[in-house]
């Protein structure tokens, strides 16, 4: 590991100003920065420690609940508002890492966690994301575990995590600070596709920090899930992860959020979907063309195609179990 | 490389950057400089001498490493010493009561619940912190009503327990012994 300066500032302010110097990384809960160190994928000069800095309140306010960035993933996943009436985040939580790593991974940090792309983990090897300009070996080698929507010839990494697909689908909004103020950023545009510029995994400003998540608390969120399919039953990154939300009345549906996780650099609002499915009847015929319709926009390697019908399948499978029938 | 940049380079590799601070390990306050980068785990084998706590992977994959911090339980692994300032730390040595074993200790040899013992003091660690979590009444991914009660069921227990790897595969012993040591 890179010898590094370490700070631990007292105050937000303090860390912002700590965090404006080049080659500046701020630590959390260390789950994903720790191990990118060690593996020298991440070489920062200076480490500003934010771990104590993030709230770790979980307050209702305004009918939405405000997750402090500092919330651990196990106390999130347990709390009983979150329990009860926003199901997709708790279950998302849930499915993702280990008991250990929950209990160390914080809302911020897991909103930056990087993408587990075997060239971007591996600095002996080129990539578009870890060093701009080098080339994607994994365009024409390993490809099982990575993109098959919103790619580009630059990048085919995907961003990996769990919590943020639920998020994207419960219409959460993240607060940010920077140096000149605070910033909203809706879930859905956090993340971003990776274009000609695959080394930003997301829009937050550079040197700022993620203060809070804002969730909604609505019937459609109390309506939600999250299924995720992977190699093993625990402990390991989805191959296909599912957010989805529905509400139906009179066998109509009302409103319906539908998002696909680990399979592209953002988590996949499947707008395509949703709006061929609300308004219809819910049943299993809609939910399977519209689904259809959303994944013909895939682009899927030799290795990877079968992510697309597991796609199709665990999406169908999902919006099932929430219309009330057998998945 | 600039002269300075050079001469930065080579002070930080001869005398790499420290940090002082207070951690406490299994009752006994230590104040300690380290190099920043230590875990937390080289620090208990290396200065602490305190080698129960295992390194498996380094990567936070296979839970050799766990220990409690503040009675949660973690991979020391990826826990830098530095960010400790302040904290309790409790490894395997900790875990017993003078000659009176720890119950989830106990229920290992009771139930011959390991092999080779290596991932052993990561799987006890991880136990005492997973059956804390279970009497808190947090639910788990294979929990059906995450509103409802949780029991420390077979399924409910390779479920919390899936951070812990065991190469030998004393699985089946292993969720036995927490599963005794619920009750």
């Amino acid at each position: 590991m890179r010898a590094f300066d370490y700070v631990r500032p007292e105050s937000a302010d303090e860390a912002l100003a700590l965090l404006a110097e080049p080659g500046t990384s701020a630590l959390a809960g260390g789950t994903n920065l720790v191990d990118l160190m060690r593996l020298g994928v991440a070489r920062p000069e200076r480490v500003v420690d934010v771990d104590r800095l993030g709230s770790t309140e979980v307050v209702e306010r305004d009918g939405s609940l405000w997750l402090g960035a500092g919330v651990r993933n196990s106390d999130l996943a347990a709390h009983p508002v979150v329990r009860e009436r926003l199901p997709a985040l708790s279950r998302a939580l849930l499915a993702a890492a280990s008991g250990q790593l929950r209990n160390r991974a914080s809302t911020g940090g897991n909103l930056l966690q990087r993408t587990r792309c075997v060239y971007f983990m591996d600095p002996t090897k080129p990539c578009n994301k870890r060093e701009p300009g080098t080339g994607c070996p994994a365009v024409e080698g390993l490809s099982r575990d990575l993109a098959v929507l919103g790619h580009s010839e630059h990048c085919i990494a995907t961003h990996p995590g769990d919590m943020s697909v639920a998020l994207v689908a419960l219409d959460a909004v993240v607060h940010v600070r920077t140096a000149d103020g605070e910033l909203a950023i809706p879930a859905a545009d956090f993340h971003r596709l990776p274009g000609d510029e695959p080394h930003r995994d997301t829009k937050l400003p550079p040197g700022a920090l993620v203060t809070a998540v804002e969730v909604p608390l609505t019937p459609l969120a109390e309506r939600s899930t999250y299924r995720k399919a992977r190699d093993r039953r625990s402990f390991a990154f989805g191959l296909v992860t599912v957010a989805a939300a529905l509400t139906v009345e009179d066998g109509v549906v009302d409103d319906v959020r539908l998002v696909l996780g680990s399979v592209a650099h953002k988590p996949w609002r499947a707008t395509v979907a949703e709006d061929a499915i609300r308004g219809r009847t819910a049943s299993g015929s809609v939910f399977d063309d519209a689904v259809r319709a959303e994944l013909a926009a895939a682009r899927p390697t030799d290795q990877n195609a079968f992510k697309v019908e597991l796609a199709r399948r665990l999406s169908v499978a999902t919006l099932h179990e929430l219309a009330g029938g057998q998945a | 490389m600039r002269a300075p940049d050079l001469a930065r380079s080579v002070a930080r590799v001869t005398q790499p950057p420290a940090s002082t601070f207070d951690v406490t390990v299994n009752g006994t306050p230590h104040a300690l400089t380290v190099d920043n980068r230590t875990s937390l785990l080289d620090l208990l084998r290396e200065r602490l001498r305190l080698t129960g706590t295992k390194k498996g992977c380094d990567h936070g994959q296979c839970g050799a490493c766990t220990v409690l911090v503040d009675g949660r339980r973690t991979n020391a692994c990826l826990t830098l010493a530095v960010t400790l300032d302040g904290r309790e730390v409790t490894t395997v040595e900790g875990l017993a009561d003078g000659d009176d074993l720890h119950p989830v200790q106990q229920a290992f040899l009771d139930h011959d619940a390991f092999q080779c013992g290596y991932c052993t003091p990561g799987q006890i660690c991880s136990a005492v912190g997973a059956l804390d979590e279970l009497a808190q009444g947090w639910p788990s991914h294979v929990t059906e009503d995450l509103t409802g009660e949780v029991e420390p069921s077979a399924e409910e227990v390779r479920e919390r327990m899936s951070g812990n790897l065991c190469r030998c595969g004393a699985y089946a012993h292993i969720v036995t012994a927490v599963q005794e040591a619920a009750r």
